[in-house]
């Protein structure tokens, strides 16, 4: 069925794509474009424009809360003093902030793949065991005593005494007869396994900063969500390079900055090292994913690259992705030997990330082939 | 009209429940307009909300964002809109499809109480209309009440009047008024109802200045009774005050989007698409100025009645569950819903039992204020006085006790720039009741009023902030500048207050520029 707000959310999706009234995308609430939050939670803000008033800056105003804690406490929550409970009455005017929308990560690789159309990766038959596994999704009234849900068990034993009157606030005993018990149930669901590893090398010379580091990180995050769905099992591992290059954790890998020239081969090769050491390439599909400003330190450096590349990486690696983040000193030419080097090599993957903006194309050129 | 509007036939045991319950709650001395139902799906449910609650409203792209924000919650599980009811006589309440029986009963009782609320509180009646459409005088109320308020029609009226316009200028040249009227939303008088339209001045009118009245005398006593300087000095003031009526507005103009209505050139589809913004600005204003009494009276109502009355014992304790979730705070938020319904229990308790009054306010003996009862049971008596009568400040303002910020563990919190945090500043109920206000006054926007209309003599609008404390926020203050401009078509200039220091921003249509004044 058509609805009549179609009209006007078609008109604000072309707002937010900047196809139409370019004026408005200032006021598109920025915010990043994914945050992890707890263990497998993360936040997507929805895009939402903001029609400027006169209104109050936020942080001199304050205002009055309800709850527990002591003067000096931090203010669980935010600024939104007055926000319904549970959005129960519809919002009226304009939304004034973005929503953080909390998902799993399983759902959040399901949307990235729709809005991607990315495919499925293909299986290379290097692994074809299955496992069952089971999940509980469900309640039912037959089941083994180990599964029963108590609160379940319990509501359904209140709710029947109160209704027959055999409930004596009082005295509140709430015994459950049989009839009231309810078991958790589950579902048996087949389950590839899977082994794969994903090598990310990091440029961390001179050239890098901030801003370039943050686009690696948010492309990576995805990379990551993306191959997690798709293998059970995923190994991810860290290398930092300038004109040497060593492995390091997750952490020290997004935060670590050094000056210096850049030695591109140093990487590769501690890579191809990592690989010969624990993932023998007929168990496990294997990623590489580098990411650079471009700027090498040699035309002799890079030749090395294309040679251990050839030589060693391309015949064990499913694919071999470079990806390329614009820096005020690179000269970005590694790009361009790669494409040169690689031109007909299906297996070479390389793509531009001019900024933040370009991250989901850089995604899809990655990840679109279904290598 | 659009198809479900038409479309009220509510499936027959719904029907049943719902007379069951207003005749409940015509007992219990609600005084409702006739509520019809709609069942809707998620999806409809969704685009009405965005539409906040009218099956037909002017285009514009936020409807868009809000439908997209709400379906989108309503997808990941967030939130989901039970309920839904407009200031309309008859008025509309939309239920959602598959709730269960027990939540479809929650909110006919909910909605019972909202529109009990609509009726009879004194901040609705400026939304009443006459017969052509238009806001009528609301200090004025006949016996038998029955007022227009046909608000539906109105917004689509409205709707089709900004097609017409998007049909013969474009639609992006329209949007884009229409966003820079939004962006004036906000600049209206919360009592410019109740005040009326100034009366106009006959312009002919004494040209001349009046003589200044004499008091009698004697000849011989005249220089002492009606003394030449004194005289003098009078005609000078009479002549300054006349000057200032000259200028216009003659007294500072909080209804600034009527002012710019009165005054400025504006094309004839510009002002009526201005005058579409205010009109609809200040039918949602007595609902923002109401939320906590508002949800309060309609949550009190909703559980008073559905737990004596509407309620079998089975069902109590889906209705506990659901209700529990209505009224939940969580990280120290305030629930307009809870804060509203504790207070009126506590003011029919305090009522109930005689806690006012002088004697009351003197004691001093908190033995004997713990356990005070005169037995008077003016409780329920005083709850539906202060909800016709009341608004959320008043309502604050008067009837917040210490003993209710304790009991409800109310604190006060402001921004602490050494942890980059809003922190719990305080539990004193002086604080508290304050920032409350505080928050409330304006509905937390600016006072903002224009003040000249010929600024420098050089046709520039100046409006002035009257700085309470707390800055403008700087970025939108100069977007909102340009909207000002496009819409007066010269220069505007704000008076305001950055950091303690009086400065005037200008923008003169190509730049903004900042003078400090001196103090």
């Amino acid at each position: 069925m058509s609805l009549k707000i179609d009209q006007d959310h078609s008109r604000f999706r072309s707002i937010v794509r900047g196809k139409i009234r370019q004026n408005l995308r200032k006021y598109i609430s920025q915010g990043e474009l994914i945050g992890r939050k707890g263990k497998d939670l993360v936040s997507i803000p929805l895009p939402q424009i903001d029609i400027p008033r006169f209104r109050f800056g936020d942080k001199q105003q304050g205002g009055a809360g309800q709850g527990d804690g002591n003067p000096g406490d931090p203010v669980g929550g935010s600024d939104q003093g007055d926000e319904a409970g549970d959005g129960k009455k519809a919002g009226q005017g304009a939304g004034e902030h973005s929503l953080e929308v909390d998902v799993t990560l399983d759902e959040l690789a399901e949307i990235l793949g729709e809005e991607l159309q990315l495919p499925d990766i293909l299986d290379k038959g290097k692994s074809k065991i299955v496992n069952a596994k089971d999940r509980y999704t469900g309640i039912r009234r037959v089941g083994p005593e180990s599964l029963r849900h108590f609160r379940r068990t319990y509501r359904e034993a209140l709710k029947r005494q109160i209704s027959v009157g055999s409930y004596v606030p009082d005295k509140p005993v709430i015994v459950p007869i049989p009839d009231d018990k309810r078991y958790r149930s589950w579902k048996t669901e087949p389950e590839p396994v899977a082994n794969a590893v994903i090598i990310y090398m990091m440029d961390v010379s001179g050239s890098m900063g901030d801003e370039q580091k943050e686009i690696v990180r948010i492309e990576s995050f995805w990379i990551d969500t993306w191959l997690q769905r798709q293998y059970k099992g995923l190994e991810s591992r860290y290398i930092i390079h300038d004109a040497t290059a060593r492995e390091v954790d997750r952490e020290t890998f997004f935060h670590t900055r050094e000056s210096g020239g850049t030695m591109i081969s140093s990487a590769y090769k501690l890579a191809s090292q990592i690989i010969d050491d624990h993932y023998p390439a007929e168990e496990w599909n294997i990623y590489p994913f580098h990411f650079s400003d471009g700027d090498n330190w040699s035309m002799d450096d890079t030749l090395t690259c294309v040679e251990i590349l050839k030589q060693k990486l391309l015949p064990r690696v499913n694919m071999f992705a470079y990806g390329q983040v614009e820096s005020p000193y690179g000269s970005g030419q590694f790009i361009k030997d790669l494409r040169e080097h690689f031109q007909k090599d299906a297996r070479v993957v390389t793509s531009d990330i001019r900024d933040k903006d370009a991250i989901v194309n850089s995604i899809k050129d990655f990840l679109g082939k279904g290598a | 009209m659009s198809e479900f509007a038409l479309k009220t036939s509510l499936p027959s045991y719904l029907a049943r429940e719902q007379e069951r319950i207003e005749s409940i709650a015509a007992e219990s001395g609600l005084d409702f307009f006739p509520t019809v139902y709609e069942i809707l799906t998620y999806d409809q449910m969704n685009e009405i909300a965005a539409y906040s609650g009218f099956p037909n409203r002017y285009p514009h792209w936020r409807y868009g964002m809000e439908y997209e924000r709400l379906s989108k919650s309503y997808e990941y599980g967030l939130s989901k809109i039970y309920e839904m009811v407009i200031n309309n006589n008859p008025s509309y309440a939309y239920l959602l499809e598959g709730n269960s029986l027990t939540d479809q009963k929650l909110v006919m009782a909910h909605v019972c109480g909202h529109v009990d609320f609509f009726k009879n509180n004194f901040c609705f009646r400026s939304t009443d209309l006459d017969t052509g459409g238009r806001t009528t005088n609301p200090a004025q109320r006949p016996a038998n009440y029955d007022p227009n308020r046909r608000w539906i029609d109105k917004m689509a009226n409205h709707g089709s009047r900004v097609r017409r316009h998007v049909a013969r200028i474009g639609i992006n040249k329209v949007e884009e008024f229409i966003d820079h009227c939004l962006s004036l939303e906000n600049l209206i008088d919360p009592h410019a109802a109740f005040r009326g339209r100034r009366p106009d001045k006959d312009p002919d009118a004494d040209e001349e200045v009046a003589a200044v009245p004499r008091l009698k005398s004697k000849g011989y006593m005249e220089s002492f009774i009606n003394p030449d300087e004194y005289i003098e000095a009078q005609r000078q003031k009479m002549q300054a005050a006349k000057e200032k009526e000259k200028r216009v507005p003659a007294h500072p103009e909080r209804d600034v989007l009527a002012f710019l209505l009165d005054h400025a050139p504006l094309e004839r589809w510009e002002r009526d698409i201005l005058e579409i913004v205010r009109e609809e600005a200040l039918y949602f204003l007595p609902q923002m100025q109401t939320k906590i009494m508002n949800e309060g009276w309609a949550s009190y109502w909703h559980s008073k009645l559905m737990t004596t009355r509407i309620l079998d014992a089975s069902e109590i304790i889906d209705y506990a569950d659901n209700n529990a979730g209505v009224l939940a705070t969580s990280g120290g938020r305030l629930n307009p819903y809870k804060l509203g319904v504790e207070l009126y229990r506590h003011i029919e308790d305090r009522w109930n039992r005689g806690q006012f009054g002088k004697e009351w306010e003197d004691c001093d003996d908190l033995e004997a204020k713990k356990n005070w009862n005169l037995r008077l049971d003016l409780g329920k008596q005083k709850i539906f006085e202060v909800r016709s009568l009341y608004n959320d400040v008043t309502f604050i303002d008067e009837f917040l006790t210490p003993d209710f910020c304790r009991e409800q563990k109310l604190f006060s919190f402001n921004w602490s720039s050494r942890n980059e945090r809003f922190e719990i500043e305080s539990r004193e109920f002086r604080q508290i009741k304050e920032k409350l206000l505080a928050q409330l006054t304006n509905n937390g926007n600016p006072l903002i009023a224009v003040e000249d209309a010929n600024h420098d003599n050089r046709g520039e609008l100046l409006l002035r902030h009257s700085h309470q404390g707390v800055d403008l926020r700087a970025d939108y203050a100069r977007e909102v500048m340009k909207s000002l401009v496009r819409v007066w078509k010269r220069p505007v200039n704000l008076l305001t207050a950055v950091d303690g220091k009086p400065v005037t921003i200008r923008y003169d249509g190509r730049e903004h520029s900042t003078r400090q004044m001196r103090p």
